[in-house]
């Protein structure tokens, strides 16, 4: 029998609705592999067996008496814990909300359970998604599946190590700076940051309001459009949604085409601090749209070098005020230091020992960002660079119906290597950071190998225009693989200490 | 821009409500300094002429119609408070006695 955990959830899919497979069978499949691999990788927070396990009976009940059913029904799927979700524990990778359980499914998770999607468990982030690695996790680091001593990028490492080691089809993550992109890029899967608005935040626990995104994980770009339409589209929950249609995007990405598609590279976001190795990749993923009839061109965003520095105050700023709320109040951890002490010393100590150094790191910086006689030249500043990059791109979008660039400038770094220097560790998102600054949406497809390890090439589309992402997307996916003789990750190593 | 001293940092912890042990605070500034260094030419970027994005996709009015919808039960909604009391979260004194 095929191993049923190395498909693709769209041919899972079809398995499932010829009834060539069963739901059980395929959660029972992923389940067994979590416990076989993850003691290794570590991508799972928490395994959801008997839900998910009790879903796919359910589903199998459904089919068999011949109920119509979502395309995607009995495949499933792993939830990174930024997002909320009813009957299982929700940490956002803190120590701070150890223990508990949302009253409330976020809009996505909603919509999964309506397309009877059984949900595999929640998987592991940088406390509260600060973080290009997985290392600020206060349960330990995830492990890239390529090198057990290599971090599997972040904060979304979990959600990309889970599907790049076969132990889940699909997952969820969330997109601030890079955070689905950037894992994608260092294990050789997909990542698709949506378009500000583009799917519901409701229920993702928020760092940055105004950047972050909820978008799909998966290992192809076909999976990634089937998953993007299941969660796309308005929700009233979130005053940020569009009203806009989710869009074709599945059939974006069954008709993969680049003739005549004008790709603009982005001139800032190559060269000088980009791996020798990754630089390469992208050079000939370039080639190979060129000679499959793209009109590559050259495009200047002379304002993204200054991105990652107004980033790195409107995401602190942002974070600083969302993560007031954990007070020791309403939910989550409460400490109460000796003798009878006030609410305001109980919130000190709570915080103090509830929250890592990252997130302590970030809200001493937006609480700077945002105090008194800094708020015009700091936040003030920033948000007008904010302006300058999304004019960059409107300029750059009448030159080009897609933009790309290497997703991240490096492959992964080692455990611990980045982990006390902070300024190197932010320096993993300078090319993913520009889309979640203008809300446009990007993808990240898997480039080829540097040093055995995976590159990533990322394109970007004007907000509202997914489709061109999948259409690219795809694309690039097709002609790499036929140079491969297959998917990337089927070169990955056997995962050591596994048989 | 004016250098971030230890006061500085001390003071920021308390608007944050976060107690900081002396170690903390030392490593805090450094690291800080080095961050806030890098990132101060975004300040000197933008001329007056520029307007501000808070948002990057910018909505207007955006009201529901004004109908009771789901909502928690008030036993849901202290479901994860550390501690409760006659249907209501129970905190701490807020005022010292004094």
């Amino acid at each position: 029998m095929t191993d049923l955990t190395r498909l693709s959830a769209a041919q899972l899919a079809e398995k499932l609705s010829s009834r060539e497979v069963s739901a059980v069978e395929a959660v029972q499949a992923h389940l067994d592999r979590i416990g076989e691999v993850d003691p290794a990788i570590n991508a799972f927070l928490h395994v959801n067996t008997d839900e998910a396990l009790r879903v796919a009976s359910e589903v199998d009940k459904e089919r068999s008496i011949g109920d119509a059913m979502h395309p995607l029904a009995g495949v499933p799927i792993a939830v990174k814990d930024l997002i909320v979700t009813k009957g299982q524990p929700t940490t956002a990778g803190s120590k701070i909300l150890e223990g508990w359980h949302s009253p409330y499914d976020a809009t996505v998770v909603r919509r999964l359970r309506d397309a009877r999607m059984p949900i595999l468990g929640k998987t592991n982030l940088d406390e509260f998604a600060m973080g290009s690695s997985t290392e600020h996790s206060a349960y330990g680091p995830t492990r890239n599946p390529w090198d057990l001593d290599r971090i599997p990028g972040g904060s979304g490492g979990g959600s990309a190590a889970a599907v790049a080691a076969f132990e889940a089809p699909l997952a969820l993550g969330t997109d601030t700076g890079g955070s689905i992109r950037q894992p994608g890029a260092v294990t050789g899967t997909v990542g698709v940051k949506p378009t500000y608005g583009g799917v519901s935040r409701y229920g993702a626990i928020a760092m940055a309001s105004s950047l972050d995104q909820i978008g799909p994980v998966t290992r192809t770009v076909l999976d990634a459009a089937l998953l993007h339409e299941v969660i796309g589209g308005h929700d009233p929950h979130d005053s940020t949604s569009l009203t806009d249609p989710v869009g074709a995007l599945v059939e974006a990405a069954r008709n993969a085409d680049v003739k005549g598609m004008r790709i603009g590279v982005i001139k800032e976001l190559q060269g000088e601090g980009y791996q020798d190795g990754v630089q390469a990749r992208f050079n000939e993923a370039l080639d190979l749209l060129r000679q499959a009839g793209a009109n590559v061109v050259e495009v200047s965003c002379p304002n993204f070098k200054y991105a990652l520095g107004a980033y790195y105050l409107i995401m602190p700023s942002e974070a600083s005020s969302n993560l007031a709320k954990y007070d020791g109040v309403r939910f989550g951890m409460r400490v109460v230091p000796d003798g009878a002490p006030t609410i305001e010393r109980v919130m000190g100590a709570t915080r103090a020992a509830g929250f890592g150094d990252e997130v302590k790191r970030r809200i001493i910086l937006g609480t700077y960002a945002l105090s008194a006689g800094y708020y015009d030249a700091y936040y003030g500043s920033a948000q007008k660079v904010r302006t300058l990059i999304q004019r960059d791109f409107d300029a750059a979008f009448t030159q080009a119906d897609v933009l790309i660039s290497p997703t991240a400038p490096t492959t992964a770094f080692k455990l611990g290597e980045k982990l006390d220097d902070p300024l190197a560790m932010y320096l993993n998102d300078v090319a993913t950071i520009p889309a979640n600054m203008a809300g446009v949406p990007g993808i990240s497809v898997p480039g080829g190998l540097a040093d055995g390890l995976p590159v990533g090439v990322q394109f970007l589309a004007p907000a509202r225009q997914d489709a061109r992402l999948y259409r690219a997307g795809a694309a690039l996916e097709s002609l790499l693989e036929d140079t491969w003789g297959g998917p990337l990750l089927a070169q990955a190593p056997e995962i050591a200490g596994v048989k | 821009m004016p250098e971030i001293t230890r006061e500085d940092v001390a003071h920021l912890a308390r608007l944050a409500h976060i107690d900081m042990t002396g170690e903390e605070l030392d490593r805090m500034t450094g690291e800080l300094s080095v961050i806030v260094d890098s990132i101060k030419t975004v300040s000197e970027v933008a001329g007056d002429d520029v307007p501000a994005t808070s948002h990057p996709i910018p909505l207007s009015n955006v009201y529901r119609d004004d109908v009771i919808g789901e909502t928690l039960t008030n036993e849901e909604a202290l479901s994860g408070a550390p501690d409760n009391a006659a249907g209501r979260f129970k905190v701490p004194a807020i005022l010292d006695e004094e």
